[in-house]
């Protein structure tokens, strides 16, 4: 371990605390849409920054999936120097103010972290979005100078963080770049599913505007595949990135799911994100508020649409078929709910919702146990026969995940998919056809922004290493270092 | 894109004619497809059924009827002003083939929104029946422009003051009579119109596509609202559709999603109203009397 300047011992940076961020409380904050985390001070920053123990092996770097330069960032924000910070973290992550809020970092850097078990991993989101809120709000964001122009054409197909990369990538080796997006924002899951109260809108705007002043071309509502072909953006563009996300919502296929006041979360998140329908009437989309809404499924997708509901006025309640240890949201999501009141009924799945008059008035569930492990790992859930219940509800959110949206794909049928749909690539995030390269959730399936924003930079280098007939990037893990 | 108005007019009570600038749309429309229009900056996506369009004026016609908030706010908009979103084509375009004698129904927005096909059908090489359903003779709109594609136009009306009384049954075995054998019918219209239309061709067994107007959202097959029930599988009709087969598309489940929203949509329409007429339409008068 390398000294600092500091020249705290390890055990010395082992004993301070883990930094606490200042957070709503969940009374006042079950009841308005503003961000619930209020990000570290200055103060606070430093001080969580002393906690680094400067690992030679770098473990939280490994975990992350771009490979950000976490204790030489860290060493930085420690010296104050939080503009710098954010621009070291930019060299591998262009959304830093994303990810620091919205990265799964129990599962990634922070899980990996030296410390994690003994003593709560290195807070590097927060770190991560302290400096980029820091460098935002200071007004220290420079645009960098226009490269020389290489005279190539790159389409994007979608502004979902996965797009978002590959534009800023492009933009800044000198090729020319224009992101098709379908609707009438940019920030694909960013701007329409994850809530104002985890991800302000704001914050993804100033990203937005951020590649726009250094020349990126946005087209809204523009539909790849309908408004404009395949074919045409081939003839017209020099090479092509697809991320158009998972956006396709699975339904549970069973009785009553036609009944109004059955949703998609992303029909409901939807409505109330990109359509602003927590603000209705002032905004023309309605979002009804329900009296007891039950969100089935157990990501960070329907603990979105579960506080969502809360803050709308609703009881709500969770139904989710394996264990609290089995949700696939990230804990500090779960942890939010559960202090902002929401009810987990666990080990329970639905088999019919019930409804009167074509509206939803409950829900029919049945109890699960946790058997074998399935081909995830994860101890299969079983109905326990004869264990049927109901609940009272008047809405019910489906929750249990996307698929791939055919709408492009099916548009040219010499793309080659796997057997979801989804498209193939090969470690350079290539596709079977030339100029098309694909990334983020349409090919991996629904994952996470900062494994889309990785696939996003690895292929803006292959795509660069094409547009200048450079060899091919070698396959290389950590494709952002 | 925004789109700009070019013609923004009542053809009759309550069914406007709007024209929009939009060259990219006109340039790739196919009979059958539909746009999606955000009317400003707070306002919802609607989906319009695409009536007509010059590619070489950059141009986009659709016929629309004030329902609500949206439409409300449509109403109220003049040439020159701009739509804050235009986007599209969506849906698949219709299925154009030679089927012989095609029955082409349209009913409300229909009366426009059938022309398209009309002139796709008989390029096809079809023999085109226009049908106009209508409640009253007053409304019937579009008829000379539909004349002109079609071989035959029957009008029928609810209250019989125009062509043929009743509804499409009713008036079916009539135009049977009149055209022999028909090979396939096509409607457009409200749900209703379908609906029965679709009831009236099954007892002739004449297959039958209908143009689905479910509520929509994205219009990119993301959100899910528009599912509808065909042949026992969950379809989204803007992705999937909007044309389905009428005989087999479940109606009841149609109808009862229809009215999702009502509540919040008529709380909607009188909170704008209000908002922008004053309470007691003040302002509307006052409007009307410097007018
Ligand atoms: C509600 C919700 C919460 C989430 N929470 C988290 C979280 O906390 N942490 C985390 O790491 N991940 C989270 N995720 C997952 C994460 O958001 C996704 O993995 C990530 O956004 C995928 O990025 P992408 O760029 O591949 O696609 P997307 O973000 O899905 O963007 C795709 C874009 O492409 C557009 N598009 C689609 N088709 C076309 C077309 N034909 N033409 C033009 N444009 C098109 C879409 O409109 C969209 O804007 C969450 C997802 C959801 C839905
Ligand atoms: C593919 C498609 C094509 C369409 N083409 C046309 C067209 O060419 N011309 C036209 O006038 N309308 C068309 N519609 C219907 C149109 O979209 C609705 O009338 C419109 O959304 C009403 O918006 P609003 O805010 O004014 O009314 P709202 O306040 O949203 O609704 C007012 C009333 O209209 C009903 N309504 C709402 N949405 C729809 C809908 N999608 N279909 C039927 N009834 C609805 C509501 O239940 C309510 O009773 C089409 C719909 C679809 C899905
Ligand atoms: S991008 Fe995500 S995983 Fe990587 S360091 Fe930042 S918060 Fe951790
Ligand atoms: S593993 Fe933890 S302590 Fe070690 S360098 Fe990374 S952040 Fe610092
Ligand atoms: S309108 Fe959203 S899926 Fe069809």
């Amino acid at each position: 371990m390398s000294e600092r300047k500091e020249g705290l011992t390890p055990k010395e940076r082992m004993a301070i605390p883990r930094a606490k961020m200042p957070e709503q409380n969940p009374s006042a904050r079950a009841a308005n849409f503003e961000e619930v985390p209020l990000g570290l001070t200055p103060e606070q920053a430093m001080q969580e920054a002393k906690r680094c123990l400067d690992c030679r092996k770098r473990p939280c770097v490994s975990g992350c999936p771009v490979g950000v330069q976490i204790p030489e960032f860290i060493k930085l924000v420690g010296e104050g120097k939080f503009g710098e910070a954010a621009k070291l973290i930019k060299q591998t992550n262009v959304l830093p103010a994303v990810t620091g809020r919205v990265c799964p970092q129990e599962n990634q850097c922070e899980g990996d972290c030296t410390l994690f078990k003994r003593y709560g991993g290195v807070s590097i989101g927060a770190l991560e979005r302290f400096v980029a809120d820091y460098e935002r709000t200071n007004n220290l964001v420079e645009i960098p100078p226009k490269p020389k122009s290489t005279g190539k054409k790159v389409a994007i197909i979608g502004s979902g963080p996965s797009g978002l990369t590959v534009a800023g990538d492009l933009i800044l080796l000198g090729h020319e770049v224009t992101v098709l997006e379908a609707l009438h924002e940019a920030g694909g899951v960013l701007v329409y599913g994850i809530p104002e109260f985890r991800l302000p809108k704001a914050i993804v705007a100033a990203e937005v505007d951020y590649l726009v002043k250094q020349g990126v071309n946005f087209e809204l509502n523009v539909v790849a595949g309908m408004t404009v072909t395949m074919d045409e953006l081939v003839e017209e563009y020099d090479a092509i990135y697809i991320g158009v996300g998972a956006g396709l919502p699975w339904f549970m296929r069973i009785e009553g799911e036609e009944l109004n006041g059955v949703f998609s979360a992303n029909e409901y998140l939807t409505r109330s994100n990109l359509m602003k329908g927590y603000l209705f009437p002032d905004y023309d989309s309605p979002l009804p508020p329900g009296k007891h809404v039950c969100v089935v499924g157990g990501g960070n997708v329907a603990m979105d649409a579960a506080r969502t509901a809360k803050r709308l006025g609703a009881k709500v309640t969770i139904v989710y078929r394996r264990a609290r240890e089995q949700l696939p949201a990230r804990g500090e999501e779960v942890h939010h709910a559960e202090e902002e009141d929401i009810i987990f009924n666990l080990l329970s799945n639905p088999v019919k919702i019930l409804g009167k008059d074509g509206v939803v008035t409950g829900m029919e569930c049945i109890r699960m146990e946790l058997g074998e492990p399935d081909d995830s790992g994860r101890r299969r859930p079983i109905p326990i026969e004869g264990s049927n219940f109901e609940m009272e509800c008047d809405q019910v959110i489906i929750s249990i995940g996307a698929g791939a949206n055919p709408l492009l794909t099916k548009t040219m049928p010499e793309l080659e998919l796997n057997k979801w749909g989804y498209i193939v690539v090969n470690e350079n995030n290539r596709t079977n056809i030339e100029k098309i390269w694909a990334g983020g959730d349409i090919v991996t399936g629904s994952a996470t922004v900062i494994e889309a924003m990785g696939a996003g930079r690895i292929a803006a280098k292959s795509i660069h290493a094409y547009l200048m007939d450079l060899p091919q990037p070698s396959a290389d893990k950590e494709g952002a270092v | 894109m925004k789109g700009e108005i070019i013609i923004n007019e009542e053809v009759v009570p309550n069914v406007h004619r709007l024209v929009l600038s939009a060259p990219v749309i006109a340039k790739r429309a196919k009979p059958g497809q539909f746009v999606i229009v955000i009317p400003d900056e707070v306002g919802e996506r609607i989906p319009f059924t695409l009536s007509d369009w010059s590619s070489e004026n950059g141009t986009i016609t659709i016929f629309y009827q004030e329902a609500g908030v949206s439409t409300m706010k449509l109403t109220r908009m003049e040439p020159g002003d701009i739509v804050h979103t235009v986007v599209g084509p969506l849906g698949r375009p219709s299925k154009i083939e030679n089927f012989g004698t095609v029955l082409l129904g349209g009913g409300c927005y229909g009366l426009g929104a059938i022309y398209p096909l009309a002139k796709a059908f008989k390029k096809a090489g079809n023999r085109v029946i226009g049908l106009f359903e209508a409640r009253t003779a007053y409304i019937v709109y579009n008829e000379e422009k539909l004349r002109e594609e079609v071989d035959e136009l029957y009008i029928v009306t609810a209250d019989g003051s125009r062509g043929l009384k009743g509804h499409v049954p009713e008036a079916l075995p009539y135009i049977l009579e009149k055209e022999g054998k028909i090979d396939y019918a096509h409607f457009i219209g409200c749900t209703y119109m379908m609906m029965v239309s679709s009831r009236g061709t099954k007892e002739h067994n004449i297959p039958t596509i209908v143009a689905m107007n479910s509520l929509m959202l994205d219009g990119t097959g993301m959100c899910g609202i528009c599912r509808v029930e065909v042949d026992g599988n969950t379809k989204f009709a803007c992705v999937d559709g909007p044309d389905f087969d009428g005989h087999k598309v479940n109606w009841d489940m149609v109808f009862a999603r229809k009215h999702a929203y009502v509540a919040e949509e008529n709380m909607a329409y009188q909170f704008y109203k209000t908002r922008t007429d004053g309470a007691s339409g003040e302002c509307a008068k006052k409007q009307r009397e410097v007018a």
